[in-house]
């Protein structure tokens, strides 16, 4: 087991690099002139223009200049530094005031598919064909069917405006209640993929021979559903859900602007919309950081659920 | 849907009714609170540097922590406010007194210097600030700027020969002299823009180098000082200076909200947790009324919507060609259906908010008159198809389709609306010369001047010329008009500029722009000026 972890955490450092390089890469290529995109539609003026082509080393072009600026931005990393960005915040401040609030919302939205979901999905899958089932299953295939872009303004403007239950935005240091509408719309697409996985996967189980032989030892069903069916019902959905915590971190781009949370969702897309590419670059970076470690803590998980799985 | 639309009928009266009767009792019922603090929308400020801020969110900011020289009265002429008096007798040599009395929020006085350093500051080209070119017309400004040796990079460009502008002297602690390089009648005018706020010395760390972390905290000459730190993507808070000599604001606070989206603020601004939305998302539009009631505002603002011709192209050259383009366009139809009366019809080339605006001074070639300009397209020979680039980010595309299908039909050619990813991809297409037909463009003033449309956008070497429009003659007379020796001789020059823009319609003036903005029941008198800024004296809390 740990020479496993050792070995998919040097596997990481690769992974690391290769991901930075290839958005890196993109950034690179997509790029039309940052120094325009910054300024909007006014004027650039040439000491502007000048001052900020020298900071960020804008005048190197070409595939020597993408080596160039892709090695500094490397070697600034290595250093502890994410560099500034092209507005000239330091990223790692940046990083630092976002990443809170984002962890914290994706957090509240994974809760909300794990409770929510994995506990309609076994009531769903115990009682297959009931009303109960047939009634998750339309109003998951709503919830899949809306896009976040819908989802998020009609959840704001009925629950936040017309129905005053909750602050209709939650802005930039807000208490877990402002977070809760804003986690439950984050967390709703996982929810109902959640519950459609249990349920299948729980009504499958039911079927397998050792339930059969646990009902015929005289088991009591409490101790077959919680024990024998769960256990083994829940790996595609710990699959799910460890590759979703990265999808929430980010994801919540849509989410994060509906509801005014400075959050990572917004600085990516305000990154991707100004072409400031030391900003995409450092968010992608801990992203993928997230998504790398939460598959190694699912894959670890397995071995925890079903004896059976062994690492060398 | 019926019943939603029963109600906005029946709720249109209704908001009108108490319109009539808010403007019959001379102004809002109530007390105002001079203890309570307000919340206004703004977005991210790039900065809060006075001579690097030039975006409305950064200027709302600014607007509460400093004080300007001049600021501008109904008519849009320039009075002083920090200043006891701006003279000149040449128009080359301006005398700038300051009252006395003003004090930055850490205490120190504001003098001659507090300018002086500023605006060197400003014009030093290795700083690049933003509103650095504000600073041109100043003698000595060539002296602050050096040229890349070969265009751009790896050399390093040398250092300036000059950190200080010889046109700006101390004359003593409380008078200062500013020399231009060449006479400008309208200078008085320019002081009121942003980029002419003063610096104390508690900014500098050394002479000529803003200490860092200023920015966080900004220190003006102002009604408001900075509470706290500016809270990157949150807020940034200001309160009542006391010391203050103006006219004290009639709130004690004011707390500027980051917002990432307008739909955010609306739904704010509906449930009362926001006090100002500056800008009401245009998707609401149609039922702000309804859901505000006389809440929802309107005021003139100085943007300026038009579609430019690259006039070196073959096919644009003749002025005929253009006119007919203009005459096909239903101005009125797309302001009222696409923008609900946000925007206003243009028919100049200048806006209504500048002193020397005249209405209608584009003519016949501006009036929705199908069958004449079909006519006049076919005589002059204008090309059989007709694009129209935008950028796509802007949210241009329904009034760019609804103008093409109106010259399809009324011009009987094709027409298709081309998006561009981004405004830069459009300049970068426009600066290469490819065809990329009709360009979309829009403008907002810096000063109210009509110079401020004229020169950077019509004469040769405007800033914001990038369709390549160049006549001499107009290039002589906005020149005249800026060294006339009165600004009633200057409008004058302006308005002879302008007609030879009529006769030549380089451009089709589309849209003046509107601010449309809202407020909560907590707040009244809330102004947006022609800056989209609110006025931070007027505003006051309903107790």
């Amino acid at each position: 087991m740990f020479r496993y972890i050792v070995r998919r955490l040097l596997q990481m450092v690769l992974a690391f690099f290769g991901t930075t390089l290839i958005v890196y890469a993109l950034m690179f290529a997509g790029q039309g002139d940052p120094i325009q995109a910054l300024a909007g539609e006014r004027p650039v003026s040439e000491a502007q223009r000048a001052y900020l082509t020298e900071k960020f080393h804008l005048d190197q072009t070409g595939v020597g200049g993408f080596f160039y600026r892709y090695f500094d931005y490397v070697g600034n990393l290595l250093r502890g530094d994410l560099g500034d960005s092209l507005t000239g915040r330091e990223i790692g401040d940046m990083l630092a005031q976002a990443w809170p609030v984002t962890v914290k919302l994706a957090i509240i939205g994974l809760l909300v598919a794990i409770v929510v979901g994995v506990t309609a999905g076994v009531i769903a899958g115990l009682r297959r064909g009931g009303i109960f089932d047939n009634a998750t299953l339309a109003l998951t295939l709503l919830v899949l069917g809306i896009p976040t872009i819908v989802l998020a303004p009609l959840a704001q403007y009925f629950l936040g405006v017309k129905l005053p239950l909750f602050p209709p935005t939650a802005g930039s240091d807000p208490s877990i209640y402002a977070l809760l509408l804003p986690g439950i719309v984050l967390g709703s697409l996982s929810l109902a993929t959640a519950l459609r996985l249990t349920r299948t996967s729980v009504a499958e189980n039911l079927r397998s021979d050792y339930v059969r032989t646990a009902k015929a030892k005289g088991l009591p069903v409490r101790r077959i559903v919680s024990v024998h069916v769960l256990r083994n019902s829940l790996i595609p959905v710990i699959t799910f859900l460890g590759v979703e915590l990265g999808n929430l971190m980010s994801g919540a781009i849509i989410t994060e602007g509906v509801f005014n949370i400075p959050g990572v969702g917004f600085n990516l897309f305000r990154g991707i919309k100004t072409e400031d590419g030391p900003l995409v670059v450092g968010l992608v970076s801990v992203l993928v950081v997230v998504y790398l470690v939460s598959n190694l803590v699912v894959d670890v998980l397995y071995a925890v659920l079903d004896p059976r799985i062994r690492y060398e | 849907m019926q019943v939603r639309r029963l109600a906005a009928w029946t709720a249109l009266p209704l908001a009108a009714t108490l319109g009539l009767v808010a403007c019959g009792g001379g102004g809002d019922s109530g007390e105002s609170d001079p203890n309570a603090t307000v919340s206004i929308q703004i977005a991210e400020p790039q900065h809060l540097i006075p001579t690097n801020t030039n975006e409305s969110s950064g200027n709302q900011v600014l607007s509460a922590l400093f004080t300007p020289l001049v600021d501008y009265d109904e008519q849009n002429k320039p009075f002083e406010v920090a200043a006891e008096s701006v003279n000149s007798t040449d128009n080359v040599t301006w005398t700038i007194k300051l009252k006395d009395g003003y004090t930055f929020h850490n205490g120190e006085k504001v003098t001659a210097d507090s300018y002086i350093n500023a605006w060197n500051y400003g014009a030093y080209a290795p700083n690049g600030q933003g509103n650095s070119y504000f600073f041109e017309k100043i003698a000595g400004y060539e002296d602050l700027q050096s040229e890349d040796p070969d265009g751009d990079g790896p050399q390093k460009a040398p250092e300036p020969k000059a950190t200080t502008m010889s046109g700006l002297k101390k004359v003593d602690d409380l008078t200062f002299t500013v020399t231009l390089a060449k006479p400008y009648t309208e200078f008085k005018t320019v002081l009121g823009y942003t980029a002419f706020y003063p610096l104390p010395a508690a900014a500098f760390s050394a002479p000529g180098v803003i200490k860092d972390g200023f920015e966080d905290a900004p220190i003006g000459n102002g009604p408001f000082k900075m509470k706290g730190t500016w809270q990157h993507d949150a807020k940034v808070e200001v309160e009542r200076y006391d010391a203050y000599p103006g006219e004290k604001p009639k709130v004690a606070g004011a707390e500027f909200r980051i917002y990432q989206q307008l739909t955010a603020a609306y739904a704010d601004v509906l449930s009362d947790n926001l006090d100002v939305d500056v800008t009401v998302p245009t998707e609401n539009l149609s039922t702000a009324a309804t859901d505000l009631g006389d809440r929802f505002k309107q005021s003139p603002a100085s943007s300026f919507q038009f579609v430019a011709f690259p006039t070196f192209e073959e096919e644009f050259s003749k002025p005929d060609v253009r006119k007919a383009v203009s005459m096909a366009i239903d101005r009125d139809e797309i302001s009222k259906s696409i923008f609900k009366g946000s925007q206003i019809s243009a028919r100049s080339f200048v806006s209504p908010v500048v002193a020397g605006y005249r209405d209608d001074t584009c003519g016949e070639a501006c009036e929705f008159n199908p069958g004449k300009a079909k006519e006049l397209y076919q005589a002059a020979g204008g090309p059989s198809e007709l694009k129209i680039t935008y950028n796509g980010d802007g949210g241009h595309k329904d009034w760019v389709d609804a103008t093409c299908n109106q010259l399809k039909a009324n011009l009987g050619v094709e027409c298709v609306g081309v998006a561009e990813p981004k405004f830069s991809d459009l300049l970068t297409k426009v600066d290469n010369k490819q065809p990329v037909g009709l360009i979309r463009l829009g403008w907002l003033m810096d000063y109210p001047s009509m110079e401020n449309y004229l020169g950077p956008l019509y004469t040769t070497n405007g800033s914001s010329n990038y369709y390549g429009y160049s006549n001499p003659e107009f290039d002589r007379l906005v020149q005249e008009g800026t060294t006339a020796a009165t600004a009633d001789e200057a409008v004058k020059k302006y308005q002879q500029a302008e007609d030879i823009l009529a006769a030549e319609m380089p451009v089709i003036p589309l849209r003046f722009g509107q601010n449309v903005y809202a407020h909560s029941t907590r707040v009244k008198n809330v102004e947006v000026d022609l800056f989209q800024v609110v006025d931070m004296t007027k505003i006051e809390v309903v107790s």
